[in-house]
């Protein structure tokens, strides 16, 4: 109250300029611009982007050409028009050789209704894309059997959560895994699973079973692969509990333990409730992971045999920007479709964290 | 930056020489990005790039070699933003987006001198709307890489006709062996069986029909070509679990005896020396007749070079190509020490390597139905890709193949 009585003082405050007066609002933005700008930059401005080449259909090489929602008519197999090349139009001359340079625009497909004798739109039947449903189905398969981590992850949390000597070596060597890079545990797999050395096949033969060519079976190599997945997410997963078991209330323990708790009981009532902040962050990048899982099918099995082992971003990958990819449009309509996928899982994980964050004031 | 640098420490040393520049001269920059990385080739690349610079004082080449695999896909932003003067590509519809798009400049002038004319066995594969995209540095015959010595031990003969190569592929098998190696893991090698079952079924002629669209997969005849393929497949000719191998996982059963045939490409010749075959052990013979009716086809991928439709240095480049495809150029980079394969040029001399022998032998008297330039290169890219699967699924299930002709059409109407 003093500073604003004095006069001479709220005059030097007013002369401090703009950036002085609003120094506490502004500063935490000037933090914030980079991190914004690279943020929007690469991540935000794509994804209009991405939804704005979906409608297009295009090689990556030459003029882009409007074909409205036939992409996700053709991937999703929704009756429609179909957009095929119109009438060329010369839109110029070259300069230096004075030959006409000619675009062929894309047009809706009319057909002459004999009955009429008018110039229809011609209306196709589509079937979904059959590797998009593959791709979508295998895609589910990710994110249910992903979800093995969890449970995996805790229970050998709970077995290395003791006092005995080495007990950071044993640590250490469970959560191996989660540092190797996914392609060499892609490679590591693969080699595992080969239909004759690998050491599946010896282990299998000793039981006088298989063998069993793993990658080699359209029904079996899509699990193939998430257990090989699932190598280092569970150490992932198990590192979380870990830490989380650190923080796990001796009082309550000790509450529950003369209370007569034990075992499951104490574990599903005791642990379990207190282990929440854990198990939500192992949910989020498990599910993350298994939307993210491109290296490992890139490795193990390039997306066969026949293609039986694609997810939608490979599916994507292939189509848009591989060897023989030139279906920007078309690869851009399956990131989209992705996209919307992995809002569905962001959004209700941004509402849980707003619900305990309210619940917690 | 790295060539900025470069262009200015050469425009230095030019001015130090201070040598008078004739008008014919070339002079400048000329820049070269090429995809021949494994070793044999780098070398190749790197010395043709260092005489190229010594033979023209004035003119400073900057070779800039990229992984092949990489290529593959880094070549369209290599063509659309700063493009060089001089790329490696492939011949055939491999080049179809690329002369699409503008990205490779028209050089038929060059092929209209008279020079070029050495090289007309491949003109029709680099030909696209009656104008030329490129020229050819090498090709490579395909065919049928077996063991002699299984052969000999069996009191097989290499085969002529399809009849034989079954009673071949029972005797083999009776041996307890398989009659053919194959890695189909990344398709390709699936697309080689097809192109020769095909073309000597029905014809070179069909075979490039069917490639251009114009014929349905559904057609009566494309079911032979599968049809003559299923016998072996039914024979359980090929080895088991190819779906899991690439080409090169697939090389220890040819080696190791365990299955006595490849239907590969001539670059697999290195790779079986170094597994220890010796060339008495490993011998070639040409893909057998299947309809007497239709003249041998042969598959023979060839590499090329192209300029970029933004090249700065399109006199440099032009000069560059016609330096490529001479006959003493040709010669010595074909040779067995260097590439190991065949020159295009047909001037040139042929390394006297017995597989690069027969090889030529081969492409020049006995391939009257024409050259093929591999699936993956005559197909569209997008038929190529689901094409290839489908010939893989069918390898390994061949009692889908209903559905897997069903979902080739559907996709060769909606490609072309």
């Amino acid at each position: 109250m003093a500073i604003a009585a004095d006069p001479v003082r709220a005059e030097t405050a007013r002369r401090r300029g703009w950036y002085k007066r609003n120094e506490i609002s502004l500063t935490p933005w000037l933090f914030l611009l980079p991190g914004i700008l690279f943020f929007a930059v690469y991540v935000i401005i794509p994804i209009f982007q991405s939804v704005w080449i979906s409608f297009h259909e295009w090689d990556g090489l030459g003029e882009k050409q409007w074909v409205g929602t036939d992409n996700y008519e053709r991937l999703l197999g929704i009756d429609g028009t179909r957009w095929v090349e119109g009438e060329p139009v010369v839109v110029g001359t070259n300069p230096e050789t004075g030959a006409e340079i000619v675009q062929i625009p894309m047009v809706l497909e009319t057909e002459l209704n004999p009955e009429t004798g008018e110039e229809e739109v011609v209306i196709v039947e589509r079937n979904m894309d059959r590797k998009f449903e593959i791709s979508f189905w295998n895609n589910v398969k990710w994110l249910i059997l992903y979800l093995l981590a969890m449970p995996a992850g805790l229970f050998i949390a709970l077995f290395l959560n003791q006092t005995v000597a080495g007990i950071r070596l044993y640590k250490s060597l469970f959560f191996f895994p989660f540092v190797l890079s996914q392609v060499v545990v892609g490679l590591v797999f693969s080699w595992f699973y080969l239909p004759r050395e690998g050491l599946l096949n010896g282990l299998l033969g000793v039981f006088g079973l298989g063998p069993l060519n793993i990658l080699g079976d359209p029904t079996l190599a899509t699990y193939g692969i998430i257990a090989a997945g699932l190598w280092p997410q569970t150490a992932y997963c198990m590192i979380l509990y870990l830490t989380g078991l650190n923080a796990v209330d001796p009082e309550q323990v000790e509450a529950a333990r003369l209370d007569g708790a034990k075992g499951w009981r104490m574990l599903w009532y005791v642990i379990l409730p207190q282990l929440r902040p854990a198990t939500f962050i192992a949910f989020v990048v498990t599910i993350i992971g298994a939307l993210r899982s491109f290296d490992l099918i890139s490795v193990m099995t390039n997306g066969g045999p026949f293609g039986s082992t694609r997810v939608l971003s490979f599916y994507m990958f292939e189509e848009s920007l591989s060897e023989f990819g030139f279906r920007m449009g078309y690869g851009a309509a399956i990131a989209v479709v992705l996209f919307f996928i992995m809002l569905g899982f962001i959004c209700y994980f941004l509402y849980s964290m707003w619900r305990d964050e309210k619940g917690a004031r | 930056m790295h060539s900025i640098l470069k262009a200015s420490a050469a425009a230095l040393a030019l001015g130090a020489i201070a040598v008078p520049a004739t008008a014919e001269d070339l002079s400048g920059t000329l820049r070269i990005i090429s995809d021949m990385s494994n070793p044999a080739p780098r070398a190749v690349m790197e010395g043709l790039a260092a005489e190229f610079d010594a033979l023209h004082p004035d003119l400073s080449v900057e070779l800039e070699i990229v992984d092949r695999e990489a290529w593959k896909t880094q070549i369209r932003n290599a063509l659309s933003a700063n493009p060089p003067d001089v790329v490696n590509w492939y011949a055939a519809n491999r080049m179809l987006p690329y002369v699409n798009a503008n990205l490779f400049m028209d050089v038929s002038d060059l092929w209209a001198e008279p020079e070029f004319e050495a090289l007309a066995s491949t003109k029709g594969a680099m030909t696209i709307n009656d104008a030329q995209w490129g020229v050819p540095y090498t090709y490579y015959q395909w065919g049928v890489y077996y063991r002699a010595d299984i052969y000999e031990e069996l009191g097989l003969e290499e085969p002529a006709t399809w009849d034989e190569e079954i009673a071949n592929c029972q005797a083999i098998l009776d041996s307890g062996r398989k009659c053919y190696t194959i890695g189909s893991k990344f398709l390709w090698t699936a697309g080689g069986w097809f192109d020769y079952i095909n073309s000597r079924t029905n014809g070179y002629d069909f075979h490039m029909a069917l490639a251009r669209g114009e014929i349905e997969w559904t057609d009566e005849r494309v079911r032979q070509t599968f049809a003559n393929w299923r016998q072996l497949i039914d024979m359980g000719a090929f080895i088991d679990d190819h779906q899991t191998y690439s080409w090169q996982e697939a090389l220890p059963f040819i080696l190791e005896g365990e299955a006595a045939a490849y239907l590969m490409g001539n670059f697999a010749v290195a790779a079986m020396r170094d597994g220890g075959l010796t060339d008495d052990q490993l011998d070639f013979y040409q893909f057998p007749v299947i309809n007497p009716d239709v003249d041998f086809a042969e598959d023979a991928p060839t590499d090329t070079f192209h300029i970029a439709s933004g090249a700065q240095n399109v006199e440099a480049a032009k000069e560059f190509l016609r330096f490529v495809t001479s006959a003493d150029v040709q010669s010595r980079i074909n040779g067995g020490d260097a590439l190991g394969q065949l020159p295009v040029n047909a001037n040139a001399s042929v390394s006297d390597d017995k597989f690069i022998q027969q090889g030529f032998d081969m492409l020049s008297n006995n391939a009257g139905g024409g050259v093929m330039q591999f699936f993956d290169r005559d197909f569209p890219a997008e038929m190529a890709s689901v094409g290839m699967e489908g010939l893989q699924e069918f390898m390994v299930f061949p009692d889908n193949l209903e559905d897997i002709l069903l979902r080739l059409e559907d996709a060769r109407q909606r490609i072309y």
